[in-house]
Parts: structure tokens; sequence; C-alpha cells
């Protein structure tokens, strides 16, 4: 899988590709632990709108650590290296760099495909 | 413990006080959650005879340990009080975000006593607990404050509201969340307002512990894998609940001018098809459900957004008070939303009004000027406004509910006032469907289809016998129940068929309790016995009289594919006597001292012998 296409007009909201993001990278139940982020636009207009990495590589260009490393077009941080610095998440492009209190390190996304598994309304689309 | 948040917050609005609990791993194992947790609670500390509306009485709003899984729409978290509207036991169960949400923040129940004096807010955010002023939301909109709330404290938070109907003690009102969501029945929302707690905003990040990881990934999946390559996946996602509007026409059970009939000739512009063509924004999910039945819509004519209408609401508001535009149902349902009363209460008794009206029952003199006749869409959006905040004398009087309603008006009007033990019919014209009666006249919380919603089942045993019915509902009655203590919604199982056998192993993989199917059934009989139980402790003259219908399921239905069909009072009492003795029943309805025992319920028995 290279890249994620994003259907937003399909996505319905259920947050079921949140919860298996969280369970597959940490082994935890809890979408907050996520690499997506869903948008809800409500009461208008209505709609939702999947925020994820489309692995640009700008994170790895700013990141005075040399903590993410890029293979097969996948960047990748490593939390042993990372300070946690924040300069990253402030750059990203599309804010998709996410955190949580429990971890020293941002979340990103790793094209592990598992979002794509679960998404019933086919929302999100692994490519090749 | 593996499921659950582990933490129980009570919240007296008297004191201003909060206190955070550890949850009793007995409780868990022994009531489950949900439903479960909310039926003990009630019982053990609601004082006998409270009035709902006092300090004394306590909201309860309780998930269950498959909420804020991974599990296919583990969305549901229930609300429970004494209810107001019927003055028995209540519960009401509520989608959307709202139940992942405080599990996140390690919350498995909240428990709400006493009453403040000025209006208050719930707020939220993991260990932070604090009782906010809401002086300023007083007043407002329950959509419209859930979108200032959002704005306020951010887009994370998961707020539930509710409107100027709660305040004003509408006893139908009801608890609203993600802009048309609600836990709707019993009058939930009257409760909170007499709490003075306007609303409750949460925002949680920790995680749920799970007994096993691997097992519920594995048994998630396979159900995913399931809902989704069933034959009817694909057109239940489209409509929702809006796509039984057309079967229902066509059995002839549609309620159509306040259950007089059950076809509705101008049904066609309230079809499913149309409505998403005229008015569907988004096919919109509550958390975690592949089969996402929202319909988010849009009126154009009236510039209104809602979550809706479901079937519900368009068999209530719609063909039963004879409206033909589904923008004029959309637009009463966005009405009671954003005013904060139930859309089935509120169309069962507008309906009967005007039946009421049409029959001299009611005078011109007593209609404060509304011309309250049937397919009169203007006069409904004065009636509802007027219903939330009980002005004159016809919004006090329908503020009341339809049996108090008819209970004051008399002159037979409670023939066809169509409710069971105070609470409204949902959706169903009964006459040729013996199950769903013997559903609504025993469901434990009044006239409601989602205990038992045997009506497809009725149309393959046969419309003109009664043969196994009383089995039927006592069976669906100990399945269906369960999923409102695991926290999980009924429609995988119900509309795409996801075996039960499924939801246990999740269950277990969840909580580690290792239970079968028969100990879980065992369970849910004792929760039922135990609110049937609360009846008996409520309701001074309680029985077999509270379990009867309207009179107007003894006329034939005069038209459609039903026409002639109508049940009899022998048909109607042979049910009951068959549904109590399967129960362990007396044939008064109240249960036996040796089945309270045999369910571990022997204190309640001691109570029911003292009470009687």
């Amino acid at each position: 899988m290279k890249t994620l296409a994003l259907h937003h007009e399909k996505c319905t909201g259920c947050s079921l590709c949140q919860v298996i993001c969280g369970l597959a990278h940490f082994q935890e139940n809890n979408p907050k632990k996520a690499a997506l982020r869903i948008e809800r636009k409500f009461p208008e207009p209505g709609t939702f709108e999947i925020h994820v990495c489309n692995q640009c590589g700008r994170c790895q260009e700013v990141c005075p650590s040399e903590a993410i490393a890029e293979r097969g077009g996948v960047y990748r941080i490593d939390p042993e290296k990372c300070d946690f610095c924040g300069i990253c998440i402030e750059e990203c492009p599309l804010q998709v760099l996410f955190t949580h209190k429990d971890l020293s390190y941002p979340i990103k996304c790793d094209l592990c495909g598992e979002c794509v598994s679960v998404c019933a309304p086919e929302a999100i689309e692994g490519r090749e | 413990m593996f499921g659950y948040g582990g933490k129980i917050l009570r919240v007296n609005l008297t004191q201003k006080k909060i206190e955070k609990q550890g949850l009793d791993p007995d409780m868990a194992k022994e009531w489950i959650g949900g439903r479960g947790f909310i039926a003990k609670i009630l019982y053990e500390e609601i004082p006998a005879g409270t009035d709902p509306l006092s300090p004394e009485n306590k909201l309860v709003m309780a998930t269950g340990p498959l909420s804020g899984t991974f599990w296919p729409s583990a969305a549901k978290v229930v609300f429970g009080t004494k209810s107001p509207l019927t003055g028995g036991y209540g519960d009401s169960n509520l989608g959307g975000l709202l139940m992942a949400e405080l599990k996140y923040a390690g919350y498995d129940m909240i428990i709400l006593e006493g009453a403040s004096e000025e209006p208050l807010y719930l707020f939220i955010d993991d260990d932070q607990v604090e009782l906010r002023d809401a002086r300023a939301y007083w007043g407002q909109g329950a959509l419209e404050l859930e979108k200032e709330l959002k704005k306020e404290l951010g887009e994370s938070f998961q707020v539930a509201t509710i409107g100027p109907a709660g305040e004003n003690l509408v006893k139908y009102a009801n608890i609203n969340h993600e802009f048309g969501r609600q836990a709707g029945r019993c009058g939930m929302g009257a409760v909170m307002g007499s709490k003075r707690l306007k609303a409750i905003a949460v925002h949680g990040t920790g995680g749920i512990p799970l007994y096993d990881t691997a097992e519920l990934i594995r048994v998630s999946k396979a159900a995913l894998k399931h809902i989704t390559s069933h034959p009817y996946f694909k057109r239940f996602r489209q409509y929702g609940t809006t796509d039984i509007t057309d079967w229902c026409q066509g059995m002839g059970v549609l309620p159509t001018k306040n259950f007089a009939y059950g076809v509705y000739e101008k049904q066609a512009s309230l079809a499913p098809e149309p409505m998403r063509e005229k008015i569907l924004v988004r096919d919109k999910a509550c958390f975690a459900c592949p089969l996402n039945c929202g319909n988010y819509t849009h009126s154009r004519k009236y510039g209104t957004f809602i979550d809706g209408p479901e079937y519900e609401t368009i068999g209530m508001l719609g063909s039963n008070c004879l409206v033909e535009d589904i923008e004029d149902v959309q637009y009463l349902n966005y009405l009671c939303d954003d005013l904060g009363m139930d859309t089935i209460a509120a169309g069962g008794i507008i309906a009967f009004t005007m039946e009421c009206v049409e029959k001299g029952v009611l005078n011109k003199s007593q209609l404060d000027g509304i011309d309250l006749s049937f397919g009169n869409v203007a006069a409904m959006k004065t009636i509802l406004k007027k219903i939330a905040y009980r002005e004159g004398n016809l919004g006090s009087l329908m503020a009341e509910g339809t049996r108090a309603m008819a209970q004051k008006l008399g002159q037979k009007s409670e023939r066809y006032a169509m409710q069971v033990k105070g609470l409204e019919f949902s959706a169903y014209e009964c006459r040729g469907a013996p199950a769903m009666l013997l559903s609504f006249m025993t469901s434990d919380i009044g006239a409601q289809h989602t205990r038992s919603w045997a009506i497809v089942q009725d149309m393959e045993m046969g419309r003109d016998n009664i043969e196994g019915r009383a089995r039927l509902v006592k069976e669906l009655q100990t399945l269906r129940p369960l999923m409102e203590m695991f926290g999980v919604c009924r429609f995988p199982w119900l509309e795409v068929k996801l075996d039960f056998g499924e939801y246990v192993k999740a269950f277990n993989a969840v909580t580690g309790f290792g239970y079968d199917k028969e100990k879980l059934f065992q369970i849910s009989e004792k929760v039922w016995n135990l609110t049937r139980a609360f009846w008996v402790r409520e309701v001074d003259d309680f029985g077999r009289k509270y379990d009867l219908p309207p009179e107007r399921v003894y006329d034939p239905l005069p038209s459609g594919p039903a026409k002639g069909m109508h049940l009899t009072e022998e048909k109607v009492n042979r049910m009951l006597d068959e549904y109590y003795e399967l129960r362990g029943w007396d044939s008064n309805g109240i249960p036996k001292e040796e089945k309270l025992r045999e369910l571990g319920l022997a204190e309640v028995a001691e109570d029911l012998k003292k009470n009687r």
C-alpha cells in the first residue's frame, strides 16, 4: 500500500478506523491514540472530513533529532530518538501528527492499512 | 476489572457534591451493566412512593462492558429513572458517541441525585469533574445548546442536553445528543430538568481494559465481515429504520389518524426513496457502527438540519397525524428535538387530541384558538411550542401525557388513548399483529417497541391467531434487553442476522466472565422481574389492568390489507394468562415468591409480601 485515498463524502463518522488504529499500534482499545482524526461538521453542513497523513515527508525534513526515518515511502517516528520537541507537529501541512498525554512522541500513520480493512462505507481506500 | 471503566460518578445536585466511587466487581458480574445496573440502583436507592419530579428521584446513566469497544455498534448508553410519565420503571437508550466518551473518561455510570436551585451543567474531562453554572444556557434549545457547548469546550467533548420541555417538566421530555439522537422515552428530560441539570459534557482519553484483546479483534472482525456481506446490508445502510415505512403500509400496520387505520393513502410521499432524494445530506453512524442507520437531513423548505426522521417519527408525526409532506415531518421532528421532547409521545398525544377535537370531546373554548384538526401542520407547530412551555389550557393539559389527559377529559376518550402504563404506543397498529400488541402490553416501560419487536413474526405465524405469542414475546424480552446491558445496538442482530452467540463471545473476550447464553438469559430474566417488582412497589393497584391495551384494538380495522382484523378481550386476556404462566407470575401478573427466590431476588420477594 502506497497511500490512502480518502472519500470524505462516504464517511459516516463511526470511528471504527480510530478504534482499530489504537488497537493495532498500542494494543489498547483507545481511539484517542489513533493516527487519524474525523472532523465532524455539525449541525451544519452535516459532513465529515477524514484527516490522516499522506506521507509527504515534511516531518522528517524538520525533525532536529533525526527521529523520523523513511522506508518504502512510509515515514516512521522512532520513539527512542524523539525528544518530543513538537516541531514536526507544528510544521505538518495536514496537521495530522497527534499527541496523547500517555505518550512522549507524536502518533503518526504508518500505512498499516488496518483502517481500510474496517471501513464499512469504504471512505478510506488503500492504493498501491 | 476488564471491560469496565471501574468508576461510578455520584453527583448530588442539592449539595453540589461529586463523589467518585469504585464499581463493585460483584455488581458487574451479577447485573452486567446498562439497564441491569439501572434496575438495581432504582430499586435499591429510590424510596418507595417517591415523586418522580422530586429531588428524591434519581436519574442514572449507565454504559455496558461492550460500550466503547471495537465490537460493531457498541454505541449505547441507557438512562433510567422512575418515570414521571408512567409512575413506574423507566429507561431509554441513546446512541451516538456519548457512552464511548464516558468510558474513556473511566466511568461506567453516573448517578444524579437531589436537585439544584440554580441551573447547572456537569463537566467531565477525565478526572476533572465539576458542576458548572448553566444560568446563561437555561431556556436554550437542546440542539442549539449542544452546538454552543461544543464550540465553547471543543469538538472533542460529547454533549447531552435538555430543551425547554425538560426545563418545564413536560412529562415526555427527552435528552438530546449528537444533533438528533435521544434518550427519547419515559420523560428522562423532565427528571433532568427537575434537577436543574441542563447538560452533561464529557471528554475522556483513557482506554478500556480488555480481557482478551486478540480475541475481541478476531470476533469483531468476523462480525464486521458477516454484517458487510449480508444481502440486506447495503439497503439498510441507505435507509435505516425508514425502510420499514413501505412494509408497514403494505401490511396495514402503519398508524394512521390516531391508530384508527393501518394504511395511509398518502404514504407514498413519506416513503424511504423520495425522503432520501429530497432531504438526505449524509449517512451517519453512531460509534463503531458499520450499519450507519442515521439519516442526517436538511429541509430546504425550513432550513433545518437533524439526524432523522426515523421510522417511528414518520409514523407518529406523519401518517398518525395525517401529515403527508416529509419536509413537514422533518421540521416537526426538528421542533421536538430542539424543544426537547419525544417524537413518539408528541405524535401520539397530538393525534389523540385531534381525535378528541373531531369527536367534540374537546370543545372550542378549550383549544386556545388553535385549530388542531388532522393534517394541520401549522397548528402542530404552534401546539408543540405551547406544550414545551406549558402555555395555555391545552399546552398544559397535553404536557401531562395521553393517559393523564384522557383521564381528565373522560367521555370514553380512554378507548382511543393509545398508551399502555402511561407510555404512548410506538408506531405500530396492532390489530393484525397480536405479538406486537402483547409486546406493547408487557414491555416493562410501557408501550415501547424495542423490548420485543415481534411484528415480523406475527406475519409469519398468522395474524388472526394468538398461538405461541406469549412464548415468543417472553423469549424476545429476554434476549433483546441484554443488548442494553452490554451497551450495544440490536440492529446487527436484528437487521443482518448477526448470531447472538457472537455477542456472547465478544462479551467474554471483553470481560473474561466466561458466561454462556443460559447464564446471560437468567440475568436478563432477573432484571425483568426486578423492574416488574418496581412497578408493583410503586403503583398501589398494579396488576393485570396495567397490562391491558386501549379498547380501540377490539374494533375491526376499517380498511387496508388488515381490514376486519381485531383482537378480543378474551384473546388479549388469554395471551396474558399464558405470558404470566411462562414468567412464573400469578394471574394478576405479580411475580410469585418462588420465582423471585429462584432468580436470587429473595429480598425483593420479602418486600413484595410486605407491600401487598
